[in-house]
């Protein structure tokens, strides 16, 4: 005899289309004033992705990893989030970091190598940016974790590319989380590529959304640069995590169309063709063409935005660059709450 | 005052914790119902509530990287690898993430972690239970890497590794959880990490050594009349007393360093190269190590070769003195 035991459905989401008509049904509560935000914020990112490119470019900033293309994904999950909820970037995420209000001149320091840039504000509950892949998401299962075991209606939520989904840490962090049903929202940006392997050789499952039912948690792979269908995801998860519902993995189709970051180059396996099919995609285009249907966009309105957050970013670059180095002795600050007697002796010898 | 062995000790002084500060929480494979393998959360689970102390899936990292996940929020965490040789799957979280977070936050966040993990060889087991890993641990900045070779010493420095600020690598000798009792105080005392404490002074030689085979040492020395030796037992490996090391090689003129470990980049290489730029023109004899040899930990039928005997320990006194 064989039974069937289990069949299961991966459900796709996708509420806006590229021509700015959306599902009304499945439209999430969002006012003019939040969509604007979700606008603006989704071009504070391009702008602020565009000019870190040139300063690398300059031999102002250090490796840079590109955000463009996937600012839906980036601004339509974390403006879902409480303030007192937690985030877990990668390094891909800087305008997600931007909106909880980390300022946009330590994020320049950080990716110019300056240490100083990653010491977030304290009321601001962002994760330092994870370099390592995978590795954050346990991080985010502890906090959700730790904010159940103290009965806090905190949630966290992590951040982590398709190629983290082959890592051992993906697993075991998802599998916690559904053990532990701790509130935890796993957003994977797919973007199609891990540096040079594409999505297909990454793994052999259809979708990355279906992993969740493996290890008994929600899942749902929603149109990564549709932000109302980010958004809304991400909202439905939070607030079942805060029911005590427990975790959900999104997997959010989207696309890096920049390489991988400033150390790389995609012509070498990547063909240009799908690059510009995907450009049409745009997520920031579309939701352009949303408000200027419900008359939310006016020219007046982009340029004066359009000036106003460039003048920001110049602004956060000059701050960025008329800080003073850091000091050598920084080095051993803060490798234990107080330094060991033999590192007091290297530092004595670094300053003579 | 009540006689425990180390177990018990460990035991006694994770209640004491418990009771102490509401944020402690324990978790690992096993650490529930069961105690844990070796029993040194026994009871604990019914006393503090599943929410306090809790078993984990089979995922080291995972018990790791969540763990300091439950540290930066606010929890201390105890968690529990079940051996020293199933501490690598939860190497990368610890060297990549627990050492580093607060650097790399510049102090916003920081990962008050105490992970304790069975040490060493001694007790007959499968391959992977008889390791001993704390130079991998050692070499990170960052952590803190501790271990006891007593009831009374376990109990004082699991209190100071609950408390301190950052991760700290709590190694349990396995070979004498239960092989030895000593008068431990049920009331509160700390014994700081990153003191040595001295065993016994001598005029002669220093032997410095740590963990489970600090017995065989003091049997070799009890075996040993006309010689007076100083014995160190370092208990914290790093940050190493430098201070105490030090001083009592410029008193004795000779070093002699016992570890289970293997030699090759062990704490005895770091410890003589510690002598060497410190007290060099102090010493009458060169420092001689006697240690694990630098062979894969052999299982049972050969494990009695490896790990440093009384013999060897006394032929490498003898070595060291009777150099002219």
């Amino acid at each position: 005899m064989l039974k069937n035991l289990k069949k299961f459905d991966v459900n796709r989401l996708e509420i806006l289309d590229t021509k700015g008509n959306y599902d009304k049904k499945l439209m999430p509560k969002l006012n003019n004033n939040d969509v604007k935000k979700l606008y603006e914020s989704m071009i504070l990112t391009r702008i602020f992705d565009r000019k870190a490119l040139n300063l690398q470019r300059q031999g102002r900033l250090g490796t840079y990893a590109s955000m463009e293309g996937q600012e839906a994904t980036i601004i339509g999950s974390s403006y879902a989030l409480e303030k007192e909820d937690w985030l877990f970037p990668c390094f891909r995420e800087n305008g997600a970091l931007i909106l909880r209000g980390q300022p946009m001149h330590e994020l320049l320091m950080y990716w110019a190598g300056d240490e100083r840039g990653m010491n977030v504000p304290k009321n601001i509950n962002n994760f330092p940016i994870a370099i390592p892949v995978a590795t954050q998401i346990l991080h985010a299962v502890g906090v959700g974790m730790a904010a159940k075991i103290k009965s806090h209606k905190t949630c966290s939520l992590v951040y982590f590319g398709d190629g983290a989904t082959s890592e051992g840490d993906f697993h075991e962090g998802l599998n916690m989380a559904g053990v532990y049903k701790a509130p935890v929202v796993f957003i994977c940006q797919n973007n199609q590529w891990a540096i040079s392997v594409p999505r297909d050789k990454q793994t052999s499952s259809e979708t990355l959304a279906q992993k969740a039912v493996a290890y008994g948690i929600n899942g749902i792979q929603v149109d990564g640069n549709d932000i109302f269908a980010v958004y809304k995801a991400t909202k439905d998860a939070l607030d079942s995590a805060r029911k005590g519902q427990g975790p959900t993995l999104i997997e959010c189709e989207t696309y890096r169309i920049n390489d991988h970051t400033t150390s790389d180059d995609a012509k070498k396996y990547r063909d240009l063709k799908e690059v510009e099919e995907w450009k049409k995609k745009d997520p920031i285009v579309r939701l352009w063409n949303y408000m200027k249907k419900k008359k939310l966009w006016s020219k007046d309105y982009e340029t004066k935005l359009i000036s106003k957050l460039t003048k920001d970013v110049e602004d956060a670059v000059k701050k960025a660059e008329s800080m003073p180095k850091p000091k050598p002795e920084d080095m051993f600050k803060y490798v234990y709450k107080n330094m060991t007697e033999r590192q007091k002796k290297e530092l004595g010898e670094l300053n003579g | 005052m009540a006689k425990l062995n180390l177990v018990e000790a460990i035991n006694l002084g994770l209640r004491q914790e418990m009771n102490r500060d509401k944020n402690i929480v324990i978790l690992g494979e096993d650490v529930g119902k069961d105690g844990g393998v070796f029993r040194v959360t026994d009871g604990l689970q019914k006393l503090y509530g599943e929410k306090r102390v809790f078993d984990s899936p089979l995922c080291e990292s995972g018990i790791v990287g969540t763990s300091i996940g439950m540290a930066v929020y606010g929890l201390r965490p105890v968690c529990e690898i079940q051996f020293d040789g199933f501490i690598m799957p939860g190497f990368d979280q610890i060297i990549t993430h627990a050492a580093r977070i607060r650097n790399r936050s510049r102090g916003r966040f920081n990962v008050p972690l105490v992970i304790r993990c069975p040490h060493g060889g001694g007790i007959k087991a499968l391959e992977h239970h008889s390791d001993c890993p704390e130079v991998l641990f050692s070499h990170i900045p960052g952590l803190k890497v501790v271990i006891p070779s007593g009831p009374y010493d376990a109990k004082g420095l699991l209190a100071s590794a609950i408390r301190d600020d950052d991760p700290v690598l709590f190694f349990e000798p396995k070979k004498i959880y239960r092989s030895i009792r000593e008068e431990v105080p049920e009331k509160e005392y700390i014994i700081p990490i990153g003191k040595a404490k001295i065993l016994q002074e001598g005029n002669d030689i220093t032997i410095i050594s740590y963990g489970a085979i600090i017995h065989k040492v003091k049997e070799a020395v009890d075996k040993i009349n006309d010689v007076s030796c100083e014995i160190i037992d370092l208990r914290t490996i790093s940050p190493l007393d430098e201070e105490t090391i030090i001083e009592s090689v410029k008193k004795t003129g000779r070093a002699l360093i016992v570890h289970e470990a293997p030699r090759m980049f062990g704490a005895g290489a770091e410890i003589s190269a510690l002598i060497n730029e410190n007290a060099l023109l102090n010493l009458e004899a060169p420092i001689e190590r006697v240690t694990g040899y630098d062979v894969v930990v052999p299982l049972p039928k050969l494990e009695d070769y490896h790990i440093p005997s009384v013999d060897r320990i006394i032929n490498g006194i003898k070595k060291v003195i009777n150099f002219s």
